[in-house]
């Protein structure tokens, strides 16, 4: 094993590593409760007072919603047609095999920009409505990439033997995907979705070509620290999220682990 | 046996059955079964993004009339001979590349050793909380985050305070490209600590224990076996912290000084400013040639499975 | 498969009802509005709402341009209302993307002054595309602590004392004000209007922003981004909006804003209606509400702006004592008369030659100017 002092050194390494994720973000929570609506270091002073127009704030709901909307329904897409990706090309080996991973990586791996300006021209080329179905094609570009890799490496994990066991004894394709294939790749699909819907969540750049007049919530936030007068209010909303979603967050990590039957390697 | 399989499971036969002869004739059939799978995305990929890709390309090779600011649909170089005359334009797109270059290195060497902390060196417990706390940040909005680094490289900010604190000269960091090198790497870290952790902790332990018995020093372990197996994660965190900086242009604006325009930035204003499409369209086919070689390398390191 | 995961499974599926059922909401009498920060305060979009009925939507632009391409946005059918500034009203009255409106319709356009009802940037051919809502000049902002003595002149922003401490707007219309300067300060070149340049008095205001890049430390994006420079110490002198100083004051820094000797450039809003609204309605009523005396006063204070109505000075004052006289509602004319305001720049600029440079020319060279 590593050395005594190797293992000081990581760990030392992975507390800095930590400090430096988390001081912008202890700071974004600090700055919830800041007296003053510019903000400025030193923090001049705290109150609970943004907390309550920060919830009530109609524009903000709205946004919360439809981000909650779009980020829900491009995980749905982004599952079904992520996994059956994933399916195919684990399974049958034919030629653009290679081209379809190509395909599906695209979206994440070209800049947001090129997405955004292309899916807006055609969108107004085919004389689509902007709204809450434009975000989701949008979102579900990039979506889909993420299901896809999480599925695919669960399937290369996964035996095949498994499969043909289950078919040897009398399950048919239904039965067979029902008890034995879905129950494999359950927790990639968690773990894909959560991350397919935190991206869909925050994401800006796209949006801001496929959203229409409606606000997603990163679209409200930049709307505010815009107009810079409340943005404790923004604090607030990080804040919250951020306290709702580490349950969901965690819940998933503990349910990834607890499936043994991927641990082959062990 | 089938038969009753079928009854235990409460199931009507009959719709079993179709269901049972459908699934057999794709069991049987494998190209069907992957023809039937595949199409919907591949479908789905094509008509929508490819296509609107190509169609945006295409109009690259369009003008705007300046006046009416409507688009010419002739054929022309003009957009992309400008580019290659304007020397604004090669300094933005070096930047923008230089800066997504050093983004990913200086990631995947804060990655490595967190990530192999995380995989090696961690109990299941505590593995599972870094995992948590790697994530995490994710559900912080970006923009939040963003404008949080703003307070701490102020000239009044966070960081200078504390340098003062502790006696030492201030740093004059606040929107210069430093700050969007920092900045960047930060928002951009998790997406390469996940990868690069999943590739090292699939390195099977007889490996490092094989090399060890044949004789090599940690440091050799480390370069001759878990460096090369980790490789692909590396590329394929790579890739998402290179493109996603390649193609950003809000950090720019919130963090950038006078000489920090990116591509995006210049797309961005042409697109949503000067309402020039095909300028902007052109100017994009720089960030999509340099992924599109960046894509072909990483497929040779084979990143596409660690992805 | 535990029952914990079906659990979850069963969380998303409902999450996934739920948006199929808001999708068939109607949107009747909702506006979308693009609007310039600080314009759809709550303070009178609240009332607005209660008393019509009609929702407003606003969506935030950081310039002229982007108001024009959202106008355009989907084929023109995403947003009913914006409030362009005269840089872009023109561009949207001859794109056809703004209709015209019966001005006898809004009770208080009598009260309006007279330059006011009817300016060429919102009115073409004796129709009128929207109602002037407020105008008022890009001043020059300061740190009354770090700079000294009061700057009096736009000199200050372009000469190295405050290195590396200034701060002016991210936008091409931004070379009008180098254009002001100029054409006081260098009157050989014979600069008549900032906005109608031929190509040497053009280069001449670009080699003056050149020598003054040095001098910036940023060119700010959005009001919010000036506002939190001036607090935590970024910059101590730069050109701004109003709405930055009042935000500012009201936060209790020290700084003070003034419009120098040559004069300033400056804006004259108008609220147009989209050709493809399907609100008007609503749009109308949106007309009448905000052109009342009481909502133009709350405007103008809260941005620090004059406003169009003339019977709105006696409110000001009400609302908060002498801002009727600070922001010059009493003796527009005079003051007015100082104010360049914002008009797009076109090759035809009435010299009969065509020789300007139009707005393309000033967009590319802000670009090259960044570089």
């Amino acid at each position: 094993m590593e050395s005594r002092n190797t293992r000081i050194a990581l760990s030392v390494w992975v507390a800095v590593v930590l400090a430096f994720l988390y001081i912008p973000i202890l700071l974004i929570c600090l700055y919830a409760f800041n007296r003053s609506n510019v903000e400025s270091w030193p923090i001049p002073g705290l109150t609970t007072k943004w907390f309550s127009p920060a919830i009530h704030d109609p524009d903000m709901q709205q946004a919360l919603w439809l981000s909650l909307k779009a980020g829900a329904l491009s995980t749905a897409v982004a599952l079904v047609l992520g996994s059956a990706a994933a399916f195919g090309v684990h399974r049958f080996r034919f030629f653009g095999r290679e081209a379809v991973s190509f395909l599906l990586v695209l979206p994440i791996a070209l800049p947001g920009i090129i997405t955004g300006m292309a899916l807006n021209s055609y969108f107004t080329f085919w004389k689509i409505n902007f709204g809450l179905w434009t975000i989701v094609i949008g979102h579900a570009t990039f979506c889909v990439v993420v299901v896809y890799n999480n599925v695919i490496a669960r399937l290369r994990r996964v035996p095949g033997s498994l499969t043909e066991a289950s078919m040897d004894l009398g399950a048919d394709g239904w039965q067979t995907f029902r008890h034995v294939t879905f129950p494999t790749i359950s927790t990639a699909l968690i773990s894909g979705g959560l991350l397919a819907f935190a991206l869909s969540f925050d994401e800006v750049i796209v949006t801001t070509f496929t959203a229409g007049a409606q606000n997603t919530l990163p679209i409200w936030i930049f709307g505010q620290i815009r107009l810079g007068q409340s943005l404790p209010q923004v604090n607030v909303v990080v804040f919250l999220i951020l306290a709702v979603t580490i349950v969901p967050v965690a819940l998933a990590q503990r349910l990834t682990r607890e499936s043994g039957i991927l641990r082959t390697e062990e | 046996m089938a038969e009753r399989l079928d009854r235990a499971q409460g199931l009507g036969g009959n719709r079993a059955g179709a269901r049972r002869r459908l699934g057999g004739a794709l069991w049987r059939r494998p190209r069907l079964k992957g023809a039937s799978l595949l199409s919907p995305p591949v479908l789905a990929f094509v008509l929508v993004y490819v296509a609107a890709l190509v169609a945006l390309f295409v109009s690259s090779l369009w003008t705007v009339d300046s006046f009416t600011g409507l688009t010419i649909h002739s054929w022309t170089l003009d957009n992309f001979r400008e580019l290659w005359h304007g020397a604004a334009y090669h300094t933005v797109a070096v930047r923008t590349i230089l800066i997504a270059a050093a983004v990913t290195v200086t990631d995947a060497i804060i990655a490595f050793p967190f990530a192999y902390f995380m995989a090696r060196l961690a109990g299941p417990r505590l593995r599972a909380v870094l995992f948590v706390l790697v994530l995490l940040p994710l559900w912080a909005s970006y923009l939040a985050r963003v404008y949080a680094w703003q307070l701490i490289l102020n000239s009044d900010g966070l960081l200078n305070w504390s340098l003062g604190k502790l006696g030492l000269p201030a740093a004059n960091l606040a929107y210069t490209n430093t700050a969007m090198w920092i900045v960047f790497s930060y928002i951009w870290l998790p997406f390469m600590i996940l990868p690069v952790y999943a590739a090292l902790e699939r390195i099977p332990h007889s490996y490092i224990e094989a090399s060890r018995d044949l004789g090599a020093k940690s440091g050799r372990t480390l370069r001759s076996v878990i460096l090369p197996l980790a490789l692909p994660g590396i590329v394929a965190g790579s890739i998402f912290t290179f493109s996603l900086t390649l193609g950003d242009y809000i950090t720019p604006v919130l963090v950038g000084g006078t000489s920090s325009q990116f591509i995006g930035n210049v797309v961005y204003d042409s697109v949503n400013g000067a309402g020039n499409l095909p300028f902007g369209a052109a100017f994009a086919v720089v960030p999509v040639l340099v992924m599109g070689a960046y894509l072909l390398v990483a497929r040779r390191l084979g990143a596409f499975e660690a992805l | 498969m535990t029952k914990r995961m079906w659990a979850l499974v069963a969380i998303l599926a409902v999450g996934l009802a739920f948006p199929a059922a808001g999708v068939t909401k109607s949107s009747g009498g909702t506006l979308n509005m693009i609007a310039w920060e600080g314009y759809t305060q709550a303070q009178w979009v609240k009332p607005f709402e209660k008393s019509t009925g009609c929702t407003v939507h606003a969506k935030y632009a950081g310039s002229s341009d982007e108001m024009v391409t959202l106008m355009r946005s989907g084929g023109g059918s995403q947003y009913d209302m914006v409030s362009a500034s005269g840089d872009a009203s023109l561009r949207l009255i001859y794109g056809k993307d703004v209709q015209a409106i019966d001005p006898t319709k809004i009770p208080d356009f009598k009260n309006f002054g007279k330059t006011f009802q009817s300016p060429p940037n919102n009115t073409v051919g004796g129709k009128h595309y929207g109602i002037s809502l407020q105008w008022g000049p890009n001043t020059l902002l300061y740190n009354t602590k770090k700079v000294s003595p009061a700057p009096t002149s736009w000199a200050a922003i372009y000469s190295p004392k405050y290195k590396g401490k200034v701060t002016v707007p991210d936008n091409p219309i931004q070379i009008a004000d180098a254009a002001l300067y100029l054409m006081k300060t260098q009157p050989s070149l014979g600069i008549k209007d900032p906005y109608e340049l031929n190509s040497t008095q053009f280069n001449a205001t670009i080699n003056l922003l050149k020598k003054q890049k040095p001098l910036i430390k940023k060119y700010w994006a959005t009001a919010g981004q000036e506002i939190s420079d001036f607090k935590n110490g970024n910059v101590v002198i730069g050109a701004s909006w109003p709405y930055q100083t009042n935000t500012l004051v009201a936060d209790k820094a020290p700084v003070k804003d003034l419009v120098p000797k040559e004069g300033a450039t400056g804006w004259l809003d108008t609220w147009m209606v989209s050709s493809h609204t399907k609100n008007l309605d609503c749009a109308m009523k949106w007309l009448s509400w905000i052109s009342t005396p009481k909502v133009q006063a709350q405007q103008a204070i809260f941005f620090g702006e004059t406003p169009v109505n003339s019977k709105a000075c006696a409110i000001m004052d009400k609302l908060s004592k002498g801002s009727c006289a600070q922001y010059h509602a009493n003796a527009p004319l005079k003051y007015f008369k100082q104010i360049h305001f914002w008009k797009t720049p076109i090759a035809d600029c009435g010299n009969g030659q065509k020789n300007c440079m139009d707005y393309t020319k000033w967009q590319s060279a802000w670009t090259a100017l960044k570089g």
